[in-house]
């Protein structure tokens, strides 16, 4: 093989081409020759290369990579005797490196470990080659050829898969009961309605590698037996519905999905269902419900759905993160897998890093890392250096878990025995200013609106919880409201009908435990330690910084601050609604919040 | 119950499109209902009842389904839509005094519309751009990290 000291790329994109690129290709040619360098420097056409309707023609030059764009064939001899004979980079054409900016997703950290989201950012999610190229369907290949449905399951049995969703249970288990489950007629959905707040991991998944939920999906449909699945996506993320229609196309026309997989007699297609904005569709029951045209209202269990699920047929039913883990199982087998974690959690973890930390953003981690090793050292520490405070996992049923729990290690029983869940991955950090009570009180809201009625624990008891909240961040509780919370709390996780319900009382239950202060001093003291909650805060303007900018004045959107220019200003405390936006503007540090 | 913004007959025949490019079994109730919110803005009484026929379902379980998703609406809708996200991450990096100042810039409350037809103001729950928030979408375009004092002028943006 012939050695080359440089290899030019040229872009052959249809823009470049028009743009010249092939004039640009013939004049480098020449001038190589003519320069007796045709021996030493190579020149080979690639398919894209920047963004060619800015630029264009785009050419990179290896091994160092300088990037060229905007060039025309007549500055070719230039580009010769500048690059390839003096060394020097012609900076007129050179593109500047551009950092790609992705707020949602940085490079890995060291304790990080990508599995599920090995793909995302790095392949072109609307393009099946690019996954193919990344071993993409290769587990498929070697389950249909080499795997019975039996040695699937009992492959994801030993590397001790737990769904992803929030539940935890044993996705090897899951599948086994559809399998075993009588009738021909067999349904896979793939929960992609995750409606936690904050947790938009699956989002990603599905924008950034729809393959590999397709893949895991088709896996799990030969397990289970299973010809028709469904994909149930937030309509939320019209960017995830449109990128998995495309990966199912692309997948149907390569014979990855449809009838005879991959030459085979197994048979399987999908099928995309849009939510229509309802939390409470994350859940199993309810979601095939509404798969089924109905309101999503849950209904009890069992019959569990790998019994009676869709249409009353067995259907195994899992999330996005899940089903995208299946096919790195196959590939690289149960024990790998099973490698990573604690005893009972193994594998990674996705989370959705949000709130008061510097690094916000998707992370995937094994399971057993700390949550100050989460915090601290893959999200950077406390925004502006504050104090953390504590963390909030699982969503709007998740708990809060204070600080000096920090090192506790990330499984699914470690997070509910200190009154939390693992949910589907969200991850709330606060700082010191935050205020529990209005937090509990912020998720019962939340909870208490996409409560959908059926049950009546749920129903009334949230709206009773939610009561109680709201006069004691009001500044109008009184004695007896804390056990009230409490008994309300029991009641409501005792009786309600699904996880929605079930799981509601733990913003309030976990705050009273660790943050029994905070209540007692809104109670009892008529005041917000943490300054949040408006009826027990003022605004005041001090006398000595206030250089009388008039600012503030301008900016209050209830004219409540008056004052002349460069005299201090005050506000009128009975007009003053506690928006806080005099404070956010004032530039000299003046208004106080006591 | 809202009066019907559209024509009866042209609702009919819209229906009978997008029930002809759907189908009509139960399962596909959703997805039509969708796609007439998305051309109407709103499911009107007209549409439901044409559904109703089409489907063979009675009108109120269309309406009873209608009603449950927060997406779908039985309401016209203003020019705009402003959905300000709720979730938590959102509360916790300042949520809540974005509120306030749309609240005050609007006068308006969750769910309602403006008199002049131009704002229609929803919260949403997470609309899943958490690395931004607080997060408003207005119409389809997101606005992220948004500060209170930044409301008027993103308002004044919309015509």
């Amino acid at each position: 093989m012939a050695f080359y000291r440089s290899t030019v790329l040229v872009s052959v994109d249809p823009v470049c081409v028009e743009k010249g690129a092939y004039e640009l290709i013939d004049a480098l040619n020449d001038e190589l020759i003519k320069q007796g360098l045709i021996d030493e420097v190579r020149i080979l056409e690639t398919p894209r290369l920047g963004d060619p309707q800015k630029f264009g023609p785009d050419i990179i030059v290896y091994p160092e990579a300088t990037h060229y764009t905007n060039l025309t064939y007549y500055e070719i001899p230039r580009l010769v005797e500048e690059h390839f004979i003096k060394g020097r980079i012609l900076k007129q054409y050179a593109a500047k490196m551009q950092d790609a900016i992705d707020e949602e997703l940085s490079a890995p950290k060291s304790k990080e470990i990508r599995i599920v989201l090995r793909n995302v950012g790095e392949i072109d999610p609307r393009n099946i080659e690019d996954y193919i190229a990344n071993d993409g369907y290769q587990a498929l290949g070697k389950v249909l050829t080499e795997m019975s449905p039996e040695d699937v399951i009992q492959e994801v049995l030993d590397a001790k898969l737990r769904g992803r969703g929030g539940a935890g249970f044993p996705t090897g288990l899951k599948w086994r009961f559809a399998r075993q489950a009588a009738g021909d007629i067999k349904y896979i959905v793939c929960n992609a309605d995750e409606g936690d707040p904050g947790a938009f991991m699956n989002r990603r998944v599905l924008e950034g590698d729809p393959h590999s939920v397709i893949e895991g999906m088709i896996i799990a449909a030969y397990a289970i037996g299973a010809r028709q699945g469904y994909i149930y996506c937030r309509a939320e993320y019209p960017i995830a519905v449109s990128t998995m229609n495309l990966a199912m196309k692309q997948a149907r026309s390569l014979g990855l999905l449809g009838k005879n997989i991959l030459g085979t007699d197994f048979s399987f297609d999908l099928e995309m269902r849009m939510g229509a904005g309802a939390f409470v569709c994350g859940e199993e029951t309810a979601l095939m419900a509404s798969i089924e045209g109905s309101r999503g209202e849950p209904r009890t269990r069992p019959p569990f759905p790998a019994q009676k699920g869709l249409w009353g047929k067995p259907t195994n039913i899992n999330n996005v993160e899940t089903y995208a883990n299946v096919p790195q199982i196959i590939l690289k087998g149960a024990e790998w897998y099973a490698s990573m974690g604690t005893e009972k959690s193994k594998g990674t973890k996705t989370f959705a890093l949000a709130g008061d930390v510097k690094n916000t953003g998707l992370i995937e981690v094994p399971f057993g890392i700390t949550l100050r090793e989460i915090i601290f050292d893959v999200g950077g520490g406390i925004k502006n250096d504050k104090k953390l405070k504590a963390v909030q996992t699982g969503g709007p049923m998740g708990g809060c878990i204070p600080e000096h729990m920090m090192d506790l290690p990330v499984d699914y029983e470690t997070l509910g025995q200190v009154g939390s869940i693992m949910g589907s991955g969200g991850m709330i950090v606060m700082d010191e200013g935050t205020c529990m009570v209005d937090i509990a009180r912020f998720f019962l809201e939340f909870i208490q609106e996409e409560s959908c009625g059926k049950c009546v624990p749920c129903r009334v008891g949230t709206h009773r919880l939610l009561e109680v909240l709201e006069k004691i961040c009001d500044g109008r509780g009184e004695d007896g409201d804390i056990e009230e919370l409490q008994e309300l709390c029991e009641q409501i996780r005792r009786n309600s009908l699904c996880g929605l319900g079930q799981g509601a009382p733990n913003p309030v239950v976990s705050t009273l435990e660790y943050f029994m202060d905070e209540y007692k001093a809104h109670i009892y003291e008529k005041r917000c330690p943490a300054k949040v909650c408006r009826s027990l805060i003022k605004y005041e303007i001090q006398d000595g910084p206030c250089t009388g900018c008039t600012v503030c004045a301008r900016n209050c959107p209830v004219s409540a601050i008056s004052g002349e220019r460069k005299l201090t200003h005050v506000i009128n405390q009975d007009i003053c609604v506690k928006c806080g936006i005099c404070y956010q503007v004032c530039q000299f540090d003046a208004i106080n919040v006591i | 119950m809202a009066e019907n913004k559209y024509a009866e007959a042209e609702t009919i025949q819209l229906v009978n499109e997008i029930v002809a490019s759907t189908g009509t079994t139960r399962a596909d109730l959703i997805p039509i209902l969708q796609k007439v919110t998305n051309n109407l803005g709103y499911i009107s009484q007209d549409a439901i009842k044409q559904i109703s026929t089409l489907l063979k379902l009675p009108t109120k379980e269309i309406a009873s389904v209608a009603t449950f998703y927060r997406m779908l609406s039985t309401q016209p809708h203003g020019r705009h839509i402003i959905q300000f996200c709720e979730s938590a991450p959102c509360h916790i990096v300042g949520g809540r005094e974005v509120f306030i100042a749309l609240k005050t810039a609007l006068n308006l409350e969750p769910g309602e519309t403006s008199t002049d037809n131009k704002w229609t103001f929803i919260t949403t729950s997470c609309l899943g751009i958490c690395g931004v928030g607080p997060v408003i979408l207005i119409d389809t375009e997101i606005h992220g990290n948004v500060t209170p004092d930044q409301v008027p002028s993103i308002l004044a943006k919309y015509a």
